[in-house]
C-alpha cells in the first residue's frame, strides 16, 4: 500500500486530429516529493497536467491514484479527489476580495447570509498558515502577480489536498518572490504533499526538485534523480542537442550610430541616454519592470514620452506616432505576440500580407498582389516557416511558429533598426536557434539590432554590448569581455552603476 | 441529420469545411427554400424571386456598410437613424429649393441628395471619432447617436412626412428602369462591385481586416488605426444615407420613421453571412447573399401568411441562432475542440 505512488500514469496518450500531443507516457508521483516536468513548449507538459487536472480526457492509457484506476470527469472532480492545479491563467475574479476568491462557491453562511467577517477571519488564518502576508479584504486586481498566485494557491487548501500541480509558477516573479514560493513548496513537501512542478528554468528548479521527467514531442525521454544529473545533461535530453549549437557566433563590426536617445522620460523610464550602432546587437538586461521594454515602447509611440529626445539616422523622431516611427525605419517586435503581435483568427499569410502592404509592397491604394505573394514566399522561406503552416490560423500554430510569423512581419518594412522585445518567450529550443540566427544575420548585414530580454544566457551569448537597466535608469553598460552573468546581475539592483 | 456520426465521416468533414469557410448561410438558405416552397406555391417562382431581389436592394446596401464596421471589430446601431435623417434632410432640401429653381429640377435633386449624404457623413464622423479617438464602446456610441439623430429627424419634421418632392425624383430613383432593370438595383450592383474591389483589391480594405483582427497588432504593422476606424464609420453612414435617399424616392416622401428595423436586420444579415462579431472576418459577396436571405425569409413568411408580429419574433430568434453558430465557427477556426 505505502509503496504505491500517490498518482501515476500508464501509457497515457492524448491525440488531437492530426497531432499526438502526448504519446504513451508513464509517470509517477510519490508523496512528499517535488517532481519536475521539463521540456520545450509543445513537448506535452501542459497536455499531461491538463489530463491530471481533469481538464481533458485521455485518448488512451490510464491514471491511477494510490494504485486504483481513476477517471477524472472535470477539474472540480479532480479537486474533490485532492488534485489541485494552479494554471498560468489564474481562476481569480479580479473585482472581488482575496477572502471572497478563496471561498468562492463555498462561502460560510449565517442563515441565508454570507458570513463576511467569519470568511475574512478564516481566510486570514489560511493565508498566515502558509506564510502568505496579505490583507484578505484587498481586491485581487490590486495585488501584484506574485500575490495573486498566493491567493490561487490558498484556494487549493480546502479538504484533503494530496497533489498540487504548479504550471510555470515562477514566470514573471522576482527573485525574492521565487524564494518565498520555494520555501512554501518545501514546507508542503515536508507535510507529505506530492508536488508536480512544470518549468523550463533549470537554475531554479534545481533547488527544489527530487526527480525530473523530461518530455520531448509528446513522449517521455526519461526520469532522473535531480542529484544524479546536471544542467547540461537535462538540456540535451530536452532539446536533443548540445547547448553550444543553440547560439550562433555573430560577427561584430560596429559602424555609425543610428539611434541616439537623450534623457528620455516616460512611464517607468526616468531619464535614459542610449546609442545604437549599425552592425551590432545591443542587449538590454534588467528585471521585469526595470524599464528596458518601456523605454522602447515610448520611443515607438506606444506609451507617451514626457521628456527627452530621440534621433534616428539624423532625423528627430521624438514623440511621433507608431506609424511615423516605422516609416522612419524602426520596427518593434512585441513581447506579447498574442495580444499585440498577431491576429489570431487570421492565417499566417494574412498576418504577413498586411505588413507587406504597409511596408515594402506599399505603393498606392491598390494592393500589388503578385508582388506581395512573391515577397511573402521569400520571407516565409527566410524565417523557415514550413509550407503547411502558411495558410493555417495563427491560433493553431505552436508558439515557435507563431514567433516565426512575428519575425516575418518585422521583415516586411525594410527597416534599419530592429527592436526585439523578449523574442523567444514560449519558444522551443529548436526554433530559438533559428530565431537567433535570424537576429545575428541582421546585425551582420549592417542593420542595427536591439535585444531586450529577461533571459540572461540569451543576452550574454548574442549581444556585443549590454545595457543593464534598473528602476527606469541605465545602471551599467558592458562591452565585450565585461559581459558575464555576475557583472550583469550585480547591476540589476544598483541604480547608480559605475559611480557606486 | 443529427444521426451522422463517425460512420459518415467524409460528408461531415465536407459540411464542416463549408461551415468554417462561409458560415451558416448555405444551410439556412437551403432550409428556407425547402420550407417556404412547401408552405406556398407562389414562393419558388421566377417572378417572386426577382421581386425579392428588388426588395432586398436596400437591406443589402445597409448591410455592406454594417459589414465594414463589424469587420473592424465594432458595430453600428445608428444605421436606421441615418436612413431616416438623410431621408428627411434630402427631402426637406428638395422641397425648400424647388420653388426657388423650378426650372433646374435635376440640380434640386442633386443638392437634396448631397444634403442627405452630408448629414450621413457628419453622423459617421461623430461615430468614428467617438469610437476611435475617445474610445467609447461602439455599442454606446452608436446607440447614443441613434437616439440623438432620431430625435433630430422628428424635430425637423414634427413627425409629419415631407411630401411634394419633385415627381421625377421618385420616377427615376424609386421606380425608374434602365434596360428594363430597376434603377435601385443598378445602383446597388455598382455599389456591390465597388465594395468588392475595395475590400479585395485595395490597401484601405485590407487594413480594415487587420484592425478588426487585432487592433494593437495593426498599429504595430504601421496602420493608422484611428483613421481606419473613422473611415469605416463614415462609409457605413454614407451607405445608409444612400439607402435613405433611395427609399425616399421609393415612397415619394421624407419620413423620420424610415429604417427603424434596419440596424437589427443588417447585423442579422451580416452574421448569418459569416461576418464575425469579433471582427476581422467577413466577405462582401456573402453579405449580399445574407441581405437577400433576410428579405427572402420575410417574403416567404408573408406568402405563408405569418403575421408581422410573429415575423419579428422569428427574425430575433434567427439572429441569436446565427450568433450561436458564429461562436461555434470561431472556435473551430481557432482550433479548439
Amino acid at each position: 500500500m505505502s509503496q504505491a505512488p500517490l498518482i501515476s500514469t500508464h501509457g497515457l496518450s492524448k491525440a488531437y486530429p492530426g497531432v499526438k500531443a502526448l504519446d504513451r507516457v508513464d509517470f509517477d508521483l510519490r508523496a512528499g516529493e517535488v517532481h519536475v516536468l521539463f521540456g520545450e513548449n509543445g513537448a506535452g507538459k501542459t497536455t499531461l497536467i491538463s489530463l491530471l487536472a481533469g481538464a481533458n480526457m485521455p485518448s488512451e492509457g490510464e491514471i491511477r491514484m494510490h494504485g486504483q484506476p481513476l477517471s477524472l470527469a472535470s477539474v472540480s472532480d479532480a479537486q474533490h479527489r485532492g488534485i489541485y492545479t494552479v494554471f498560468q491563467e489564474f481562476s481569480l475574479i479580479p473585482t472581488m476580495s482575496v477572502a471572497a476568491n478563496i471561498f468562492l462557491g463555498r462561502e460560510p453562511k449565517i442563515g441565508p447570509f454570507i458570513d463576511h467577517r467569519g470568511m475574512r477571519r478564516e481566510a486570514a488564518r489560511m493565508l498566515a498558515e502558509r506564510g502568505f502576508e496579505m490583507d484578505p479584504s484587498t481586491t485581487v486586481a490590486q495585488l501584484a502577480r506574485a500575490q495573486q498566485q498566493m491567493v490561487e494557491i490558498a484556494k487549493a487548501f480546502h479538504g484533503d489536498l494530496s497533489v498540487l500541480i504548479l504550471d510555470e509558477p515562477t514566470a514573471s516573479l522576482s527573485d525574492r518572490e521565487v524564494d518565498n514560493l520555494f520555501d512554501f513548496v518545501l514546507r508542503m513537501k515536508a507535510a507529505g504533499l506530492g508536488i508536480i512542478y512544470i518549468s523550463h528554468r533549470i537554475d531554479e528548479f534545481a533547488r527544489i526538485a527530487d526527480r525530473v521527467t523530461v518530455l520531448r514531442d509528446g513522449a517521455k525521454i526519461g526520469t532522473v534523480e535531480m542529484n544524479e544529473t546536471s544542467e547540461a545533461a537535462l538540456i540535451e535530453m530536452m532539446a536533443g542537442r548540445a547547448i553550444s549549437d543553440i547560439y550562433p557566433t555573430v560577427a561584430h563590426d560596429p559602424k555609425e550610430v543610428v539611434l541616439e536617445v537623450e534623457n528620455l522620460h516616460a512611464w517607468g523610464v526616468e531619464g535614459v541616454d542610449l546609442q545604437v550602432r549599425r552592425g551590432e546587437i545591443l542587449g538590454l538586461a534588467g528585471l521585469v519592470g526595470a524599464g528596458k521594454s518601456r523605454l522602447f515602447r515610448a520611443m515607438m509611440g506606444l506609451n507617451p514620452m514626457t521628456a527627452g529626445s530621440v534621433r534616428f539616422m539624423g532625423r528627430d523622431v521624438t514623440g511621433l506616432s507608431t506609424r511615423r516611427v516605422m516609416e522612419a525605419g524602426i520596427v518593434y517586435l512585441t513581447s506579447d505576440r498574442k495580444h499585440e503581435g498577431l491576429s489570431l483568427a487570421a492565417t499566417a499569410t494574412e498576418n504577413v500580407s498586411i505588413d507587406l502592404m504597409m511596408g515594402i509592397c506599399g505603393n498606392g491604394p491598390v494592393i500589388q498582389k503578385a508582388k506581395v505573394r512573391q515577397e511573402r514566399a521569400k520571407i516565409f522561406d527566410h524565417v523557415e516557416l514550413p509550407d503547411r503552416y502558411r495558410h493555417r490560423a495563427i491560433a493553431q500554430l505552436s508558439g515557435g511558429n507563431q514567433q516565426k510569423v512575428l519575425f516575418a512581419k518585422s521583415f516586411c518594412h525594410g527597416s534599419e533598426l530592429y527592436i526585439f522585445d523578449e523574442p523567444t518567450v514560449g519558444v522551443d529550443m529548436g526554433t530559438r536557434a533559428a530565431l537567433y540566427r535570424l537576429i545575428g544575420e541582421l546585425a551582420e548585414a549592417g542593420k542595427a539590432v536591439v535585444l531586450i530580454s529577461s533571459d540572461l544566457p540569451e543576452v550574454m551569448n548574442l549581444a556585443h554590448r549590454v545595457v543593464v537597466m534598473a528602476g527606469g535608469r541605465v545602471s551599467a553598460e558592458l562591452n565585450g569581455t565585461e559581459i558575464n552573468e555576475s557583472a550583469i546581475l550585480r547591476h540589476f539592483f544598483h541604480e547608480t552603476g559605475a559611480s557606486a | 441529420m443529427t444521426t451522422a456520426t463517425k460512420a459518415s465521416f467524409s460528408p461531415l468533414t465536407f459540411v464542416r469545411a463549408i461551415f468554417i469557410r462561409v458560415g451558416v448561410l448555405p444551410f439556412f438558405l437551403a432550409a428556407a427554400l425547402v420550407i417556404f416552397s412547401l408552405m406556398s406555391q407562389a414562393f419558388l417562382t421566377t417572378n417572386n424571386l426577382i421581386n425579392v431581389g428588388r426588395q432586398s436592394v436596400y437591406l443589402i446596401l445597409v448591410s455592406m456598410g454594417q459589414m465594414l464596421v463589424l469587420i473592424s471589430g465594432g458595430f453600428d446601431l445608428s444605421v436606421g437613424m441615418v436612413i431616416a435623417l438623410s431621408s428627411v434632410v434630402s427631402a426637406m432640401t428638395m422641397v425648400a429649393l424647388l420653388p426657388m429653381f423650378p426650372d433646374a429640377i435635376w440640380m434640386v435633386i442633386a443638392l437634396g441628395a448631397l444634403a442627405g449624404f452630408a448629414v450621413a457623413a457628419v453622423v459617421g464622423t461623430i461615430n468614428g471619432v467617438g469610437v476611435a479617438v475617445f474610445g467609447v464602446s461602439p455599442f454606446i456610441m452608436t446607440l447614443g447617436v441613434a437616439s440623438a439623430g432620431a430625435g433630430l429627424a422628428l424635430f425637423l419634421t414634427g413627425g409629419v412626412p415631407v411630401s411634394n418632392l419633385p415627381v421625377v425624383f421618385g420616377d427615376t430613383f424609386g421606380f425608374g428602369r434602365i434596360w428594363n432593370i430597376p434603377v435601385p438595383v443598378i445602383i446597388a450592383l455598382i455599389c456591390i462591385a465597388l465594395m468588392w474591389m475595395f475590400m479585395s483589391l485595395m490597401r484601405p480594405g485590407a487594413q480594415i481586416y487587420a484592425v478588426g483582427g487585432n487592433i494593437k497588432a495593426a498599429n504595430l504593422s504601421g496602420i493608422d488605426t484611428r483613421r481606419t476606424l473613422i473611415r469605416v464609420y463614415v462609409m457605413c453612414a454614407l451607405l445608409a444615407g444612400l439607402t435613405g435617399i433611395l427609399l425616399t424616392a421609393r415612397v415619394e416622401s421624407g419620413d423620420a420613421n424610415m429604417g427603424s428595423s434596419m440596424a437589427l436586420e443588417s447585423i442579422a444579415a451580416c452574421v448569418i453571412a459569416g461576418v464575425s462579431l469579433r471582427g476581422g472576418i467577413g466577405r462582401v459577396e456573402n453579405v449580399v447573399l445574407g441581405g437577400f436571405f433576410i428579405i427572402l425569409v420575410q417574403n416567404g413568411m408573408n406568402l405563408a401568411q405569418v403575421s408581422s408580429y410573429m415575423q419579428m419574433v422569428l427574425l430575433g430568434l434567427l439572429l441569436i441562432l446565427a450568433v450561436i453558430f458564429d461562436q461555434m465557427r470561431y472556435r473551430m477556426i481557432m482550433g479548439h475542440r
